[in-house]
Parts: C-alpha cells; structure tokens; sequence
C-alpha cells in the first residue's frame, strides 16, 4: 500500500469538502453520486492506477480510466487535482464561463486527465474497451478502468458493449458500476429495475466482484483484488454498492440530490461534517 | 415599433407541461412518454391526472422512440420528453425509420435545446437540432418563442396528424405573446411591421429581436419583425411578400449557421427573390458551461448583435 486507510480517508473528506464548495459555487451540478464515489475515486487515483501525471492523451504504458457517468465531474475534477494533474485553484471555475472544468468532462478544453468526452449517457463502456482493444494491438499490458451509474445502465448501449467485451476477451478491463439505487426521477427499482445485475453480466459472460463503495478498505482490497483476475480470458464487473451524497447527512439515501446545489445554510452543515484534511483550494 | 410588454417570466419548458396536460384533458388518446427527466420537462401535471397514460422507459431513449411509434399503431397520439440533444441526434435512426420514413404520428419534444440550457456544458447544449429535425422528409419543426406561444403550440401539435419536432429551453424568458392565441402550424405572426430590413426570428430569439427592433428604432431604422415559430413548413409567403418590401433580411437563432432557420430562409430566397441576408446564429462551434446570459453574449446572440447585423445588411443593399 501506498497510503494507510487513515491517509486515503483523510484525502476523500477533502474530496468532498471540494465537491460541495464547487456544487455550491455555481449552484449547479451533481453532488449526489459524487459524494458517494469520492471513496472509489480516491482509492483508484491513489492506490490502485498505475499512472502519470504528466499527462498524454495515449498514456502509452499507463493504466487508463474512463468516466461514463459524466455528471459526477466534481469528484473526478477534484480527485485529478489532489493527485497532481492541475492546480486545485482551478477548482474554483468549476462550470463557469471559459473555464476548463466543463460541467461534463470534455477533451475540447485539453483538461489534463480526461480522454473522452462524457455526460450524454451510456457510451463510457465502448469506449473503454476501444481503448483495451488498442493496447492490446500495441501490445501495452496495462489495465482500462471504468465507472459507470446504475441507471445509466438502461441505455441499450451498455448491454450491445457488455455483449462484445467478454465474447473479444477483453480481459484488462474492470468496469465498475455506482450502485446507489438512485437516478433522477427516483430509486432506480422504481424507474426501470435492474433486477439481479449481477446474473446478467455473469450471463454475458463477464466475472462480476461485489465491494462495498463507502468503506475505504473494502473498496482497496476489491479493486486489488480485480487487478489479479484480469488477463483470464473474461471483463471483470465491480459491483460497487455506494450510498448516494455520501459524508453528508442530509443528503444521503435519496435521489433529490442527484443533481440540486446546497443553498449557504446546506453548505456550511455539510462541511461541518467534513474535516478539512488537505487544504480548501 | 410597436410596443411589448411582461407582466412575467416564464420557460418554455412549462408552456410545454401546461400544454400537454390541456391536450391530454380533451384527447384520451394523447399519451406521454419520458426518459427520466419528468421534472425537467414538466410533465408533472399530466402524470398526475392521467398516470395510466403515462411511460416512465428509465434513461432509454432510443427506447422511447421506438415504443412511441408502436403506440401510434393502436391509435395513440405519443409526446415523448427528454432533452434536446437526446431528443435528436442520440436517436436519429430510431426517429428517421420509425418515425418519419414510416409516418407515425409522434411529437417529439425536446426540452433545454441551445446554448440556454447554460452549466451543464457542451455535452447537453445541441445547436445543431433543427438542422437534424428539419432534414427528415416529412417532419414538422416548431420552436416557439414564450411560454403562451410554446402551451398553444403543444396544444396544437395534437391535432395535427404526422410526426412533429417540438423544441423548446430552460430559461425564464419574458411572456409577451397572447395567451388564448390560435396556434397555425406553419403560420409565421407579423410581430412588428415595417420597412428597412425584415428581422427573422425564432424561439428565445424572438424577444431579443423585439429588443433590437426598439434600439433600432431609436437610431432611425425602421424594422420589420417576423416570428418563424413553424421552421419547417416554412412559411414562404410571408417571408417573401416581407422581404419584397425591405430588400434585406436578418435571421436569428440559438442555432448553429450551418443547417438552421437562417439557410431555410437562404434556400428560399436564393431561387425566389436573391436578397442580402446576415446571420445571427452561433458559428460552427459547441458551446461551454457558463450562465445563459453568460453564454448568448459570448456566442454573439444578443439584441445588440442582431442591431450590428441590421446595419450590416442594410449596407449591403443596392
Ligand atoms: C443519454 C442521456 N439521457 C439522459 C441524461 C440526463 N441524466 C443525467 S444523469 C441521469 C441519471 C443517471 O442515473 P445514474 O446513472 O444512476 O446516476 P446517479 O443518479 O447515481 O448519479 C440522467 C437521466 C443524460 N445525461 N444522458
């Protein structure tokens, strides 16, 4: 391990310090599902990716990962920031006008970090697997990450790429889906039910871990845990069950804060919870 | 130049709500669909009276579509509701295959179309959607201007047989147009008439060009005001018996240049009557987070910009 549990909790409080104030600063965006990913990013960017931070749009011989649910920028913003890719100021543009930190993650900006645009729903997972595809034909072994939101897997896209991806044995992939249970119009099971999706990707052919997003241990030893079934002939699918505005009291557990701004008052309560650990940009 | 007032401001989106609920009180066969997006799109009002009647398909766009033009097969009169962008190009095929090749009676309707849906950034701000829409053999596009005209139009859509592109956005804007108006698909109304340059508008350019019509006015410049809310019919007539008179024409979207209203107005007096003709239209670019204000300075869509393209044009005549 490169940090101690203590030190990559310490860095996702201030991860989520930073989404509320940016949320808060231009009283848009989602913080919802941000907050409830901050523990996944952290352990990713901090632990777990092989990766640069000088960054190349290739990434020849690094770990790459891929934002499908674009919507929850602020986490990936923050994390990229805290791990070295830009200056944290920079957070405070966060969706304001001719900033690089577009509401959506962009290319069209040059934001170090970022390889694709997202935010239109449900096209995350074919691009990952292009770019497994690609460095296997360059013949780089290092791994494709992915995140995807439970309701964004009611896009058709996800199943025509969930489909292809074990049948191709694009096995350095590891896919992991924000299972919250939340999306806009209400609980996911109210929507348009996943149902078992665990049975279904395993039907698909993919090799599905469960972890639990919100606990900084569990959420470590998960996604190790996936490094060592990777280059087995199958994509692994890490079902990550989180709870939506995680580290915020009131804002957990439901979807009415999917994507709502905390007012003055909301914000001042929820950094109360959140201790300042790495410095507010 | 006549003079428009507001007693308030009001988003399309909610004309959009207020309409669907009215067409579904008198048509039992009007039904609605959405892709989780139903606050955004105001479709509380009709769920609430009419749940049997409304489709909840979760974030499945190219679902929507497809299902919608089932329903017209037993009759039903679907309005499917999302936003803008996946309204169009996210489900082009599923609308040019099942929707206009085949003739089904859908109304598409999109919410948070153009530059105005503000922070959410370029991924979700489509400028290139009346262009998608209008290509499609047979396909009805309509952008109104307030949120009156955008009720009246949804309204009217259900009356009208054959498949519909309804555009309409976030913002509050000012409610000048008439609220118990008779909406005439492909209709244009005389919002100003005059004589040194026809301004051409649409959507939550209207206003803006009403705008321009007063600082105009101001600097003795005498402007004829056209709302297109129906880009496609267009409305020919009107257009050419107004430009027949000014001799120049300025069109103005919340579109890009490239494929919107201005170059239908473009294709029509090209082979009927050449005219000089500036664009008020984004350039060939995306757009990018900021605030609505923010975003139509920037990107050259205000009154003032419509004011530099009239003198413009005006040059231009012989
Ligand atoms: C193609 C597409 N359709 C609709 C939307 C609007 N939208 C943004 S986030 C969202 C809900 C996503 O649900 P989920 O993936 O569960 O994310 P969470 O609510 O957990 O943040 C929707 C419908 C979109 N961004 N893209």
């Amino acid at each position: 391990m490169k940090h101690t549990i203590k030190e990559l909790e310490d860095i996702a409080s201030q991860i989520r310090r930073d989404i509320v104030r940016m949320v808060h600063g231009c009283q848009s965006g989602h913080p919802g599902a941000s907050l409830g990913c901050a523990d996944f990013f952290t352990a990713l960017y901090f632990e777990v990716l092989n990766h640069k931070t000088d960054f190349t749009m290739e990434g020849a011989g690094e770990d790459l990962f891929f934002l499908s649910n674009g919507h929850i920028s602020p986490v990936w913003y923050s994390t990229l920031a805290h791990a070295g890719y830009f200056d944290k100021s920079e957070l405070a543009t966060f969706r304001k006008l001719d900033s690089r930190l577009q509401g959506h993650p962009t290319t069209h900006e040059h934001l170090p970090g970022i390889r694709i645009a997202s935010g239109s729903l449900g096209q995350g997972l074919s691009v990952a697997i292009g770019a497994a595809l690609a460095k296997k034909l360059n013949g780089d072994k290092s791994l494709i990450f992915a995140l995807l939101g439970d309701g964004e897997l009611q896009e058709g896209q996800n199943w025509e790429a969930a489909m292809f991806a074990p049948f191709n044995k694009v096995d350095h992939l590891i896919a992991s889906v924000d299972y919250n249970g939340q999306q806009i119009d209400g609980p996911t099971s109210k929507v348009l039910a996943l149902d078992d999706l665990q049975a279904k990707f395993e039907a698909f052919g993919w090799h599905v871990i469960n972890t639990d997003g919100n606990d900084m241990k569990a959420i470590v030893e998960g996604l190790h845990y996936a490094k060592t079934l990777t280059g087995k002939g199958k994509p692994i699918l890490n079902l990550m069950s989180t709870q939506m505005g995680a580290g915020v009291d009131y804002m957990m557990g439901t979807h009415k804060w999917h994507g709502t701004a905390p007012n003055d008052e909301q914000l001042a309560a929820a950094l109360a919870q959140l201790p300042e650990t790495l410095g507010d940009y | 130049m006549k003079k428009y007032t507001y007693t308030e401001k009001k988003d399309t989106r909610s004309g959009f709500g207020a309409g669907l609920h009215e067409a579904g009180k008198k048509n039992e066969n009007v039904v609605a669909l959405c892709a989780d997006l139903v606050g955004s799109l105001k479709m509380d009002a009709f769920i609430k009276d009419f749940p049997e009647r409304f489709t909840q398909v979760g974030i499945a766009e190219a679902n929507m579509i497809g299902i919608a033009a089932g329903m017209t097969i037993g009759g039903k009169i679907p309005f499917t509701g999302t936003f803008a962008n996946f309204s169009t190009g996210r489900v082009y095929d599923q609308i040019r295959q099942s929707v206009a090749y085949s003739n089904k009676n859908v109304k598409i309707c999109a919410s948070h179309a153009g530059l105005t849906l503000g922070e959410d950034g370029a991924t979700h701000q489509i400028l290139e959607d009346i262009g998608l829409m209008k290509m499609l053999p047979g396909m009805v596009v309509i952008n109104p201007c307030d949120y009156n005209q955008t009720k009246a139009a949804t309204m009217a859509i259900a009356e009208y047989e054959g498949p519909v592109y309804l555009r309409f956005g976030r913002p509050v804007i000012p409610v000048f147009t008439d609220p118990d108006q008779k909406f005439e698909i492909g209709k244009a109304w005389m919002v100003n008439e005059g004589t040194d340059v026809t301004i051409i508008a649409t959507g939550h350019m209207v206003w803006k060009a009403i705008e321009a019509g007063e600082k105009l006015a101001e600097l003795g410049i005498d402007a004829e005001i056209i709302n297109i809310h129906t880009i496609k019919p267009l409305d020919d007539e009107a257009i050419l018996k107004s430009v027949k008179k000014t001799g120049c024409v300025v069109t103005c979207e919340e579109h890009n240049k490239f494929g919107g209203l201005g170059e239908s107005v473009a294709r029509l007096l090209t082979t009927e009557l050449p005219t000089p003709q500036e664009f008020v239209a984004t350039n060939d670019t995306f757009g990018e987070s900021g605030t609505p204000d923010q975003l139509m300075s920037k990107y050259g869509l205000d009154a003032v910009n419509i004011v530099e393209a009239v003198q413009k044009v005006i040059g231009r005549k012989k």
